[in-house]
């Protein structure tokens, strides 16, 4: 059992969550993940490690409630327990040898993206970050952000804060402007890393792309979070979550993510109604 | 009561209807009660030299438990098998006897072998309801093993080692104990919640402590486990776990799964119950590809799933690598076997789902190395098979995840870890390793042989160290 040492409700759908996994935050690295089960009866969920603390011995994550497993997550309180919890697994993100990167953050995915640009500032590397949210109200880390980035740019889909428009026209305008980066680093929804890896194709610049497929155990005996990176199958969790983002195949992956979407919405139904019983 | 029987014949075991079983995930065999046991037991003619516990890979003294059962004495056979085996429940169920102590056993030479795997099965099964417990180490030393992997070798080797006295961990990476045993063998095969979990409670009243959720490799390694926790000797027992796919185009689909997948779903994760989170994709029209074991427990599942199941092979039905009373029961629950075809393209709707799978029938060639004879494409014979999910089922290798983390542990071209068979040794000072890391793919019992080595060995070395 992995006790819930703080919890803090970051927007109206996203939370975080401090846990106590002393081995896993001795060892974890930006871009590692865990793999959680919150109670006997429930499914392995992979959720990426949004920070660690090596000396509390605690690790964070950042979820968004999308379905019947991060609901009943939600559901836990302060001081109460996660029945599993394993890592770190898959391979950190490469920061090394670069001097001037984009990171670019999609929704939850920035709380992903936070860890890494905080290394790479950390190392000495030049720190542009851009974050993309629907709305004012969803908006995540904008002062974490702002104390590891060179810049700083903050896009909502409908202009109710920060810059209106998408992540990729505030790197395009970036790159345009005269901005030489050694590579961007991108995690988001899927959608939008394909999009932000077609634009940096364009220009030739390396891009890192943070997957996040379906996965069941997360220590590669299963396969379930294949996908096709340069014509090769590759498990994203053994294998990465980071690849080449200018190599996978994201239609591939955007079809494959969707295979449980009848099972998931019956489940996620069934959730809300036992938790509307409750609180009646 | 006195039964009327014929000595060449075996007592025979009842079974689930056919029809019944192939919908629900009960156990199919239902096993012996005492008085056929004892009855059974009674064919045994004892043989001084006995050839059936040569046949066993960890040489259960056979005659000697079964002439308890006999004299009705369960108890006293369960202290006897005990001895040699930290899972009789799950070996009986599991073992394939028909090539190990069953085929040496002299009564099969005119007549039927006596059915040792029922018996062995029966007694521990009484152990179990009757709550008696193999017996603990009266002493015990201070010396830190560590075991990575709760799969058959590393509950062998754990359970051996703690009975010597030493003080062992098992590192699971799972959430559950029992390696292939919770996520790989089907319930209606090997029941988890009774015959599973009982046996690795059984594992941790010799004093054995199993952590899990710990992957090594990540969590922590071995040289940390040996330089930094005081462990003086580690067992590698971390399996055949890294799935094999075929190569062929739409091989990524959706509804394409490996076996590993498949029945991790539906073993470990319970998908087939409705009161488990884990969501499964069962199929209507289901291929399972390969021959062996694994591809029958795929096929059966995805038949109480409530699918139609081919069995695809490439050789033919002699050449099956599954056990034949797998085949049989698949067989008899309506898996149709597809043999000599091979899969060459899965054919794939416009929504990414499989809509098909293109064949080709094969023939049989010459006998390759391995003696087996080599299966050859037939011309012209490609054909298309109509199914909404395919199941991979071409065997596992090892998970390179413990090789690649430890160092001057050395491995071959399969990436299978390098180990002495008769005690487990490996390229590193006080690692050992056995079961499927260093074999590959191989069975329940062989690993546990490899687990049973590999403690004696652990213990000669911890002795002169």
């Amino acid at each position: 059992m992995y006790r819930i040492v703080k919890k803090e409700s970051l927007n109206p759908t996203v939370t975080l969550m401090e846990v106590e996994a002393p081995l896993i935050a001795k060892k974890a690295e930006p871009g590692q993940f865990i793999i959680l089960r919150v109670d006997s009866n429930g499914e392995r969920i992979p959720l990426t490690i949004a920070d660690f603390n090596r000396a509390t011995g605690t690790v964070t994550i950042i979820y968004q409630i999308v379905g019947a497993t991060t609901q009943a997550l939600d559901h836990l309180k302060e001081g109460e327990n996660i029945q599993d919890f394993a890592g770190p697994l898959g391979r950190p993100t490469e920061t090394e040898d670069f001097k001037k990167v984009a990171v670019v953050g999609g929704g939850v995915g920035c709380a992903i993206a936070y860890p890494v640009a905080k290394k790479l500032y950390e190392q000495g590397c030049e720190v542009h970050s851009i974050t993309g949210f629907r709305n004012k109200e969803l908006v995540i880390l904008e002062e974490e952000f702002k104390k590891v980035s060179n810049k700083l740019v903050l896009m909502t889909d409908d202009g109710s804060y920060g810059t209106k428009g998408l992540v990729t026209d505030a790197l395009k305008t970036l790159i345009e402007s005269g901005e030489k980066y050694d590579a961007v680093i991108t995690i988001g929804p899927l959608i939008m890393m394909k999009f932000v890896c077609a634009l940096t194709k364009e220009y030739q610049i390396k891009t890192l792309a943070s997957m996040n497929p379906i996965m069941i155990d997360g220590t590669g005996m299963c396969g379930g979070c294949r996908l096709s990176v340069g014509g090769k199958t590759k498990f994203a969790c053994v294998d990465g979550p980071d690849f080449d983002g200018h190599e996978i195949d994201f239609d591939e992956a955007l079809t494959r993510s969707s295979i449980y979407k009848p099972f998931e919405r019956r489940a996620h139904e069934e959730v809300c109604h036992l938790y509307e019983m409750e609180v009646k | 009561m006195v039964i009327n029987m014929d000595v060449l014949k075996r007592i025979p075991v009842k079974e689930q209807d056919p029809k019944v079983r192939a919908r629900n995930f009960e156990e199919v065999c239902l096993g012996y009660d005492k008085e056929e046991a004892m009855e059974e037991a009674s064919r045994c003619l004892k043989c001084k030299n006995a050839k059936c516990i040569t046949g066993c890979p960890v040489s259960i003294d056979i005659p000697g438990f079964i002439k308890a059962v006999e004299a009705g004495d369960i108890e006293e056979a369960y202290q006897v098998i005990s001895k040699y085996s930290a899972l009789p429940a799950v070996c009986g169920r599991v073992c394939p006897q028909e090539t190990q102590c069953e085929q040496r056993c002299i009564r099969a030479i005119k007549g039927e072998s006596v059915s040792i795997g029922k018996l062995e099965r029966f007694v521990a099964d009484w152990a179990r309801v009757n709550d008696v417990k193999p017996e603990a180490a009266k002493e015990k030393k201070s010396q830190k093993v560590a075991v990575i992997g709760s799969g058959p070798a590393g509950l062998t080797c754990a359970g051996d080692l703690a009975k010597m006295g030493y003080d062992v961990t098992i590192f699971e990476a799972l959430h559950e104990p029992g390696g292939v045993l919770v996520y790989g063998i089907p319930e209606f095969r090997l029941p988890k919640d009774t015959v599973v979990k009982s046996e690795i409670e059984n594992v941790k009243a010799l004093g054995v402590k199993i952590e899990t959720n710990v992957v090594i490799g990540k969590s922590t390694t071995i040289d940390e486990l040996m330089e930094e926790e005081g462990f003086e000797a580690v067992f590698v027992g971390s399996g055949a776990g890294l799935p094999k796919f075929m190569g062929i185009p739409g091989e990524n689909a959706n509804g394409v799964f490996s076996a590993n997948e498949y029945l991790t779903r539906s073993n470990l994760m319970k998908a087939f119950d409705e009161n488990y989170d884990t969501p499964i994709a069962a199929g209507q029209k289901v291929a399972v590809v390969g021959g062996g074991n694994v591809a029958m427990d795929a096929a059966r599942t995805a038949l109480r799933l409530g699918a139609q199941v081919y069995i695809v092979y490439r050789r033919s039905e002699e050449e099956l690598p599954a056990r034949v009373e797998e085949v049989h029961h698949a067989k008899e629950e309506g898996v149709i076997l597809k043999l000599l075809t091979n899969p060459t393209e899965i054919l794939v709707d416009d929504n990414g789902w499989v809509k098909g799978m293109k064949c080709i029938e094969m023939e049989l060639g010459e006998a390759d190395a391995s003696g087996r004879r080599r299966p050859v494409e037939k011309p012209d014979s490609e054909f298309e098979l109509e199914v909404d999910t395919v199941i991979m089922s071409l065997g596992t290798s090892p998970n390179p995840l413990i090789s690649s983390t430890t160092t001057g542990l050395d491995i071959n071209k399969y990436r299978c870890i390098i180990a002495n068979e008769e005690n487990g040794q490996t390229t590193k000072e006080g690692v050992f390793a056995g079961g499927d890391a260093v074999t590959g793919a191989a069975t329940v019992i062989l690993a546990m042989g490899a687990g049973k080595a590999a403690a004696k060995g652990i213990d000669e070395y911890l002795q002169n160290k």
